[in-house]
């Protein structure tokens, strides 16, 4: 399977996210929007992970050649869920002061 | 086309229509339930990439936890269907406009890359997705990240009791 078409499917799953993040105005859809974004991405590196440890491996190299990018997948993972709970939190603590979740309302940081 | 193509095509498909129905949906909850079809989309491509230890950290992690994490606000804090007012219909097609622009203008760069012609993703093989030579590569070259990501949940989870507390 080509390069290419891994990077066509990335793009387009990232789109729909930026979409998302600019169309609708409930605040939880828009944070499940920057985690499919969050997703695009670690599919992207898994693909080039692969794409290089083939590389790798028809030129005799390592065997573990492209962990790397595994390893960032797992640690962003990692980020993603720390990210998510204080999220969360923000939108629990915003709705509990404005009664609304619209990200509308946020549009001043002052009172 | 053979057998790994057809997977390819089908999950591709399968997940891009699930993020559409994530955004198109009224109802939050509907968009959680297909958001988390689009994550097990995703485990299937890990799957087919030969990520095994990737896939079931992305079901057990995305959709285990942290989706269950956005029913759970969604339920604690009870919006109404309707509560999300209308935008312009001129606003939304905007977005679509940009997005679409987004879009279009990264697939016309990545076509006319020449370094990444007749490069080839390797599918079903390689051992590099495996839990033995990742736990290895953890807990030898990125111990050090991986302990401070302790500190990490730590702070996030004082963090978000500090905030969700009134």
């Amino acid at each position: 399977m080509s390069i290419q078409y891994y990077i066509f499917f990335c793009l387009a799953l990232f789109s729909i996210g930026v979409v998302g993040v600019l169309t609708r105005r409930n605040a939880i859809i828009v944070f499940m929007c920057i985690e499919l974004m969050l997703n695009a991405v670690n599919l992207l590196l898994v693909a080039f992970s692969k794409m290089y440890y083939g590389m790798a491996v028809q030129n005799g190299g390592a065997t573990t050649a492209g962990i790397d990018a595994q390893i960032f997948v797992f640690f962003i993972m990692v980020v993603a869920a720390a990210e998510v709970s204080i999220g969360l939190a923000i939108i629990v603590m915003m709705y509990r002061n404005t009664h609304s979740i619209d990200v509308n309302f946020l549009n001043r940081l002052k009172n | 086309m053979n057998v790994l193509e057809i997977l390819f095509y089908s999950l591709s498909v399968f997940a891009l229509i699930s993020a559409i129905m994530v955004l198109i949906s009224k109802n939050p909850i509907h968009s959680v339930l297909w958001l988390i079809l689009v994550f097990f989309a995703i485990s299937g491509h890990y799957i087919l990439l030969n990520a095994q230890f990737l896939a079931i950290v992305n079901i057990i992690v995305y959709a285990g936890a942290i989706m269950v994490l956005f029913l759970f606000v969604i339920m604690l804090i009870n919006v109404k269907k309707d509560s999300e007012p209308q935008k312009l219909l001129f606003m939304k097609f905007a977005g679509v406009i940009t997005g679409g622009s987004f879009l279009i203008l990264l697939i016309a760069l990545v076509k006319q890359a020449t370094p990444l012609v007749g490069k080839v993703v390797l599918l079903k093989e390689g051992t590099i997705g495996l839990i033995n030579p990742l736990g290895k590569a953890l807990f030898s070259d990125y111990v050090v990240p991986f302990e401070i990501s302790s500190v990490l949940f730590l702070s996030a989870m004082v963090g978000a009791v500090l905030i969700g507390k009134k």
